[in-house]
């Protein structure tokens, strides 16, 4: 009954109980196809976070559905049972600030996610190449994160989150701390990446460089999202 | 999948190592007190075989000769060696006192020995160069720890003597070299009095109209003689003929003499359990304290190796790693550290027992029992970073 990529209907979401209890998320409705990147964008505090927590699978929505590929892994609960296999395989996370391991050196960092999932070090060390050369920064294959630019540590961050060819990907202000040369580089990579594996994108952003660049943008604005057309310009 | 505590150690390698230094630096304390504490049991157990006896004659209900001071008189073991199963009896005596070294004096322990021949009870069995004293006054085997070589004068209260033998760990109970010398000079440097005193004591007597009487021509001078000799000695030390049981001879001594005597378990018993009681409790503290520091230093360290690793952690924890393999890794870390420190620790232990005054007995089963210390205490202390570990949610990894 479901497409693949991203379907979240009626999403809601309440941290604590009673008088303090805050709504983040009010019926919250968003759809994203494979291949597909959709910005997400909202003023501080508006629920941005919690959304990607809640698609991310570590806290609990309060109620709602949502389908990741065709699998159906909420519904006013749980429908998976082990969470972390489910974050580990079906997720890729890039993050603002890269995040990489510093004591894996840049192919074990990529590699480690296979790994976990049971892939024989060889095999995982074979698929990290191949992405970190897809995102040609393989010349650093063998470099500690510390040795590299913001802008390679990026790249090989998204590398991790892409290794699992996972279904979907949920990047957080992941051009932030970058140029704009730099920033535009990641967003063409994210749509590269997106249409060669079938990805489901969603980027929260801030960024005025890069949000011209979605053809789909959701706005959210006190836990209440709302979809409008992009400007969908070339990035090129 | 690869091991994530490798990979950390070796990344972090430089912290790792000199931790493990430090932390070594304290096992091989640890270890080297242990090795004290071993030393003093087998000083105890080396001065009882050394001795030669099987059964120790020591003054009525007294722990003598080595724990407490006990005396009977210098004439009793002509009678105990004619008792059945008595194959030797000499009688020895023991005083532990400065002895001079040139214008210096060493602590040592004066060993009177009996008249006869090497081989008997109280003798020193072997030597390392010299020869036993022949001569019935001034001659002494010194142990080569109290610094004495051959040739060397050493003073003994008033009287010199000429180091003619030395001998090779030879202590007493508390590790004091000893000094072999013959038992007749033995028995006068115990109750030798200075001349003045002797005088006083003369005195004394001839005021005393019980002893000066003029009626009783000699009674004086009889007294005065009974009063600067000495007819104690310490204890006498009995060797069994072998088809007798220690029980068998010790019994119609105890009864028939009154004295008290011990065989080898209950010298070994006094010397261990009674006399070293308190230092060996005394390290037991040490040992205690010293195994709380190391737990506080490893915890501390792997607290703080930990505390570092936070934001990596909710990342691996975000990505799908187990909980598992998050505490593998911190375990793992703990387990490294406690035997690169105890590796550390057994070679300096090793190194810096020869350096001790007293003997320090390093033995194997004390380094297993530590490893295997180390081990648990290393898994107690990051039990902490573990939960640590734990608490952190994945979320934060997201981050607001
Ligand atoms: N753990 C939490 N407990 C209670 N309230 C929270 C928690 N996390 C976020 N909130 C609240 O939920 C709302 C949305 O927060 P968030 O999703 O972090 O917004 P954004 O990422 O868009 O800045 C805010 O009002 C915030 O105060
Ligand atoms: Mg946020």
């Amino acid at each position: 009954m479901t497409a693949k990529g991203i379907h979240i209907e009626g999403l809601s979401k309440r941290y604590g109980e009673g008088d303090t209890a805050v709504l983040a998320l009010k019926n919250v409705n968003m759809q994203v196809a494979p291949g597909e990147v959709v910005g997400l964008i909202g003023p501080s505090g508006s629920g941005k976070s919690t959304l990607l927590k809640c698609l991310g699978a570590v806290i609990d929505p309060t109620a709602g559905r949502m389908v990741l590929g065709n699998e159906v892994i909420f519904d006013d609960e749980w429908k998976v049972r082990d969470l972390r296999a489910l974050r580990r395989d079906k997720i890729g996370f890039v993050f603002q600030a890269p995040y990489l391991i510093p004591f894996l050196d840049v192919t074990d960092n990529v590699a480690l996610l296979p790994m976990l999932a049971g892939v024989g070090n060889d095999d995982a060390r074979k698929r990290a190449l191949e992405l970190l050369t897809a995102l040609d920064v393989q010349h650093r294959a063998k470099a500690m994160p510390s040795q590299l630019s913001g802008g390679e540590q990026q790249r090989v961050a998204i590398a991790r989150g892409l290794v699992n060819r996972p279904p979907v990907i949920l990047a957080d202000e992941p051009t932030a701390p970058l140029d704009s040369v730099r920033a535009m580089s990641v967003i063409r990579i994210l749509n590269d990446m997106a249409r060669r594996f079938e990805t489901a994108v969603i980027v929260v952003t801030h960024d005025e460089k890069i949000i011209p660049t979605f053809k789909r943008i959701y706005h959210i604005r006190d836990g209440v999202t709302h979809e409008e057309a992009g400007e969908g310009r070339s990035f090129e | 999948m690869i091991s994530l505590a490798g990979r950390d150690i070796l990344h972090a390698w430089g912290k790792f190592i000199f931790t493990g230094i430090g932390l070594g630096l304290l096992i091989g304390v640890t270890l080297t007190m242990a090795g004290v504490y071993r030393g003093m049991v087998d000083d105890g157990k080396v001065l009882l075989d050394n001795s030669g006896a099987n059964l120790w004659v020591v003054q009525k209900d007294t722990l003598g000769p080595y724990a407490e001071s006990s005396s009977i008189p210098d004439d009793l073991w002509r009678s105990i060696r004619t008792l059945p199963g008595v194959a030797e009896a000499a009688n020895v005596t023991y005083l532990t006192m400065q002895v001079g070294r040139g214008e210096k004096d060493v602590r040592a322990m004066v060993v009177g020995i009996a008249a006869g021949e090497p081989g008997t009870s109280g003798w020193p069995p072997q030597l390392v160069a010299g020869r036993q004293i022949t001569r019935g006054h001034y001659e002494a085997v010194a142990d080569i720890a109290t610094g004495f070589r051959l040739g060397d004068e050493v003073k003994i209260r008033r009287n010199h003597y000429t180091v003619v033998g030395l001998t090779r760990r030879m202590v007493s109970s508390s590790g004091d070299p000893m000094v072999f010398i013959p038992l007749k000079d033995a028995q006068e440097a115990q109750f030798l009095k200075d001349n003045d005193a002797i005088l006083m004591q003369r005195r004394r007597t001839e005021a005393n109209p019980a002893f000066n009487r003029p009626g009783v021509p000699g009674l004086l001078d009889a007294v005065i003689a009974s009063q600067t000799s000495n007819n104690s000695v310490n204890a006498v030390l009995v060797r069994i003929q072998s088809e007798y049981s220690p029980q068998e001879v010790a019994e119609p001594i105890r009864r028939w003499k009154r004295l008290t005597v011990y065989d080898r378990a209950q010298m070994e018993e006094i010397l261990v359990g009674k006399l070293i009681a308190t230092s060996a409790k005394q390290i037991a503290m040490f040992l205690v304290i010293l195994a709380v520091v190391s737990a506080a230093i490893v915890a501390f360290i792997i607290y703080t190796l930990t505390m570092d690793k936070i934001r990596e952690i909710a990342v691996l924890k975000l990505i799908g790693t187990r909980n598992r393999t998050i505490s593998g890794m911190i375990l793992q870390q703990a387990l490294v550290l406690g035997v690169i420190g105890f590796v550390v620790g057994k070679i300096t232990a090793t190194f810096a027992a020869p350096l001790f005054p007293k003997y320090v007995l390093l033995m194997p089963i004390d380094s297993i029992l530590g490893f295997f210390a180390v081990m648990v205490i290393c898994v107690l202390a990051s039990v902490v970073a573990i939960r640590m570990a734990l608490k952190v949610d994945p979320a934060e990894a997201i981050g607001g």
